[in-house]
């Protein structure tokens, strides 16, 4: 096992490279520069400028020039600086909004499972049911429907017309002042939109794969077994076929992990959450080369490790698979 | 407040002119005007950095405006008053200004703010190694001296007039910033000014929060508190405007029009309107064959309707164009000539340039060639997009070929303007009370990354541009400037589309609101305020 892990972190070395080159190199492919959007169609601004941005941001350099002087200061876990005016490190921005993000993405995914799981199995148990009909009906809907215009609407109505919930943001004004459950009440009912919207496309997805699975599981041989001794039809489904129809879960869990930090553009913008997503689309419209390069490798090391993490959870949850590791090895 | 920029986008923003679009609330007793309260306002777009000779963003200036002072400023018509200047002097031959600075005025940190801070501020812009897109004006001073802490005496090579309001710049705090790095100081994201609004917090892409300086000189603001939310998307500001979220939102045409007129709204929010500053062109690159033909440009000048424009893009709150100037400024010229919308005459024009539809495909052709070019504009403003639909649908009467493309920004300006390499543009300029246009239409203007991307090479106009930028009495000046746009409405190197209003909704609490040319909130400082029993925020 230890073996296998090493060779495994040995491994994502070459990878992660490969990654960020051909990411440095796509980015700069894209037309436009930062000095542009900076200096560009204001008439007040010198047309010096331009250039003197260019050097102080080491955009003069050759393109291999620039991604060794990047890579040279990401191995010692140097971002760089942001090219946006404020020239931020780029650490410092992304760690003030991963707090929120990741907050929301793990609620989000904790909503999709508490509901599609149950919903799966029904579904499964009573295939072709109206219950089945009517949730893969109202799932499907809910996949297809473009996620802002719901927002939009669910504001419209939650928000301004009932006044229950607040439209946007994260903290009312004066949330300083609050009882402590106050401000616990009132954090909650600004998640409750944003959860609620990012979670509704992913229920489709997982309940409809959770369903699958559990027709396929309730086929086996063993589940046949586990009738035959006579054991009722709730130990059947829920001990023997659930277990072995959670097993995939691990494996969309491990694969979630990165997008733990990656947000969505559209809710973000909707419900102003100062979000990785938003960071980031912003970042790629400024053409601010450190910060979107930062991002992606945060994000090819959270999907590699999420990889790796998925593969052995899998391997302890399933013994099949653990003995022919070992079988193997 | 401060810095031309900040004048500029704010008169963008609340333009001239005001009318209230409510009905007179009857006759309303006169309050006394309370301290207290909180001004709420959105905006679609963090700042960058709260540094002015850094900034370059909107919202960046709009916090900035608040926080520190420039020498001068415009007043509510326009006029140039002093700001952290009590007087000033301008020598007989417009060589020498010498400002009178004010006394006993202090930094929020305490420390007294003198003529030393102006010279630092002079040096900050015009050292090479500050990444400032505004130092263009500056460096027209040929030398700038402290007399005493309180004069400050700035002279110039040649007379400039845009050079007084240049002035308007945001004050620097030398204590604080000499000797360091100007990208790398604190202050980007801690400001220390000598505003009227002094910088609490900052929470990155949620909000921005500035407290009234009880210590202002000219006296505390009645607003306590002003937040900026940083909303992205602009449905969203509008819901949050409803439920009371906002006090204060820039409408667009649509929102103006339609969605506001209920009874509910109209309690709660007063509309105003008024012409931005800028305007909306359609820009032929004159360096390409088929636009060189002065008879061409004006004829796709007499397809355009331009007031269908108005009505249909902007519904009707904006006005036609004729020039780069507004037709309620002291510069505008009414008397030049006009392309009133005349398809028929717009046809003779291509004919008589040697355009015809020889194959009868509807389309015109010249030595074989057809009328055919495209219209590039840029992502994410729909106001152009819509306009140039209806330019294409015109332009296809006449038989001229039009494509449309829409180019995200940055691709537009590495792919398109930079090289010069399109046919047509479609875009807007906007300025302010000066009206300098030196920089868009000089020859002198046309090398890559300049803004007369275009190529307009005209002569006399370089001549009236150049002598005009030299005169500082208004009344002397303005028959340059008359000539100037005599000769863009005479060679068409822009179709000159419209001038869009500014519609801002404001919540009835806040009092105080007087509408004038230089817009609705030249006052927010120092008459703004909400009465006792209508404070919303009690802290």
């Amino acid at each position: 096992m230890l073996q296998y892990l090493s060779k495994r972190l040995l491994m994502m070395i070459p990878l992660l490279l490969g990654i960020t080159l051909i990411s440095f190199v796509v980015i700069h492919l894209a037309p436009g520069e930062p000095t542009d959007l900076q200096t560009q169609m204001n008439p007040q601004a010198g047309s010096d400028l331009q250039e003197r941005l260019r050097v102080q941001y080491g955009l003069d350099q050759p393109l291999y020039v620039q991604y060794f002087n990047w890579l040279s200061r990401l191995v010692q876990l140097d971002f760089g600086e942001s090219f946006a005016t404020d020239r931020r490190p780029v650490f410092d921005k992304v760690i003030e909004r991963l707090p929120i993000t990741i907050l929301l993405n793990v609620l989000s995914i904790l909503l999709i499972l508490v509901v599609s799981i149950p919903l799966g199995i029904i579904s499964a148990v009573r295939r072709n049911s109206a219950f089945d009909r009517s949730t893969t009906l109202l799932v499907f809907a809910g996949f297809a429907m473009p996620s802002f215009w719901l927002a939009l609407l669910l504001m419209d109505w939650l928000g301004v017309r009932l006044g229950v919930l607040p439209i946007s943001g994260l903290k009312s004004l004066g949330y300083e002042y609050l009882s402590f459950g106050g401000q616990i009440l009132d954090r909650i009912s600004h998640l409750v939109l944003p959860v609620f919207i990012s979670a509704i496309g992913g229920l489709a997805g997982f309940s409809r794969y959770m369903r699958s699975n559990m027709l396929e599981v309730v086929r086996q041989d063993y589940i046949l077994t586990a009738r035959a001794k006579g054991l009722s039809e709730r130990v059947v489904i829920y001990k023997h076929a659930l277990r072995n129809a959670l097993l995939p879960v691990i494996t969309i869990l491990g694969l979630s992990v990165p997008g733990l930090i990656g947000g969505s553009v559209i809710f973000e913008t909707i419900f102003a959450i100062p979000g990785m997503g938003k960071l980031f689309y912003d970042a790629v419209m400024m053409r601010d080369y450190p910060l979107i390069m930062g991002i992606l490798v945060m994000g090819a090391v959270l999907t590699l490790f999420g990889n790796l993490l998925a593969d052995i959870s899998y391997a302890l949850a399933d013994p099949r698979i653990r003995h022919q590791e070992q079988g193997e090895g | 407040m401060s810095q031309l920029l900040i004048g500029l986008l704010l008169l963008l923003l609340f333009g001239c002119n005001g009318t209230q679009e409510t009905e007179h609330p009857g006759v309303e007793k006169v309050l006394t005007a309370e301290f207290g309260d909180t001004f709420i306002e959105a905006s679609i777009g963090d700042a960058s950095t709260l540094l002015p000779v850094l900034a370059s963003d909107s919202t960046s200036s709009g916090i900035t405006g608040l926080v520190y002072n420039g020498l001068l400023r415009y007043d509510k018509n326009l006029v140039i008053e002093g700001e952290l200047a009590e007087s000033w002097d301008v020598s007989a031959d417009n060589l020498v200004i010498t400002f009178h600075l004010r006394k006993g005025v202090k930094w929020h940190d305490g420390a007294p703010f003198t003529a030393a801070d102006v010279l630092f501020t002079y040096r900050l812009y015009t050292d090479p190694s500050t990444p400032t897109a505004y130092a263009e004006a500056f460096k027209q001073v040929a030398n700038a001296e402290v007399l005493d802490p309180y004069t400050f005496r700035v002279s110039y090579a040649k007379p400039y007039a845009p050079a007084l309001m240049s002035w308007a710049t945001s004050i620097h705090p030398k204590h604080l910033l000499e000797g360091e790095d100007v990208t790398q100081s604190p202050l980007a994201r801690n400001p220390v000014g000598t505003g009227p609004y002094r910088f609490k917090e900052w929470l990155g892409g949620e909000k921005i929060v500035l407290e009234a300086n009880a210590d202002y000189f000219e006296g505390q603001p009645y607003i306590k508190r002003v937040v900026l939310r940083i909303i992205p998307d602009t449905s969203t500001q509008f819901l949050e405007l409803q439920t009371g979220g906002l006090d204060f939102m820039g409408l667009s045409p649509l929102q103006f029009d339609r969605q506001t007129e209920t009874s509910a709204f109209r309690r709660l929010y007063s509309k105003y309107r008024y012409l931005n500053f800028g305007y909306t062109y359609l820009g032929y690159n004159l360096n390409r064959p088929l636009f060189q033909d002065k008879r061409v440009r004006q004829a796709l000048a007499f397809a355009i309707n331009k007031q269908e424009i108005v009505d249909g893009v902007l519904l009707g709150y904006g006005v036609a164009a004729t020039g780069p100037y507004k037709p309620d400024s002291w510069v505008y010229n009414p008397n030049v000539p006009r392309y009133d919308y005349n398809p028929e005459k717009a046809r003779q024009l291509l004919q008589q340039a040697g355009w015809q539809d020889s194959d009868g495909d509807g389309i015109l052709e010249k030595d074989g060639r057809p009328l055919a070019f495209t219209i590039v504009t840029n992502q994410g403003n729909d106001l152009r997009a819509k306009t140039g639909e209806i330019i294409q649908r015109r332009f296809q009467e006449i038989g001229v070929d039009v494509k449309l493309r829409i180019i995200e920004w940055a691709t537009f300006l590495k792919e398109f303007i930079n090289p010069s390499n399109f046919d047509a543009t479609l875009l807007g300029w906007t300025g302010g009370p000066e009206p300098d246009q030196y920089n868009i239409w000089h020859s002198s203007k046309t090398g890559p990354r300049q803004l007369n991307f275009i190529g307009f090479k005209n002569a006399e106009v370089d001549q009236l541009l150049e002598d005009g930028r030299r005169i500082f009495d208004q009344q002397q000046r303005k028959p340059y400037y008359d000539r100037f746009q005599e000769i863009l409405a005479e060679e068409q190197p822009y179709t000159f589309l419209y001038i869009a209003e500014a519609l801002p909704a404001v919540s009835k609490r806040f009092r105080g609101v007087e509408p004038a040319p230089a817009g609705i909130r030249y006052n927010f400082h120092n008459e703004w305020f909400v009465p006792k029993k209508e404070q919303k925020y009690a802290r």
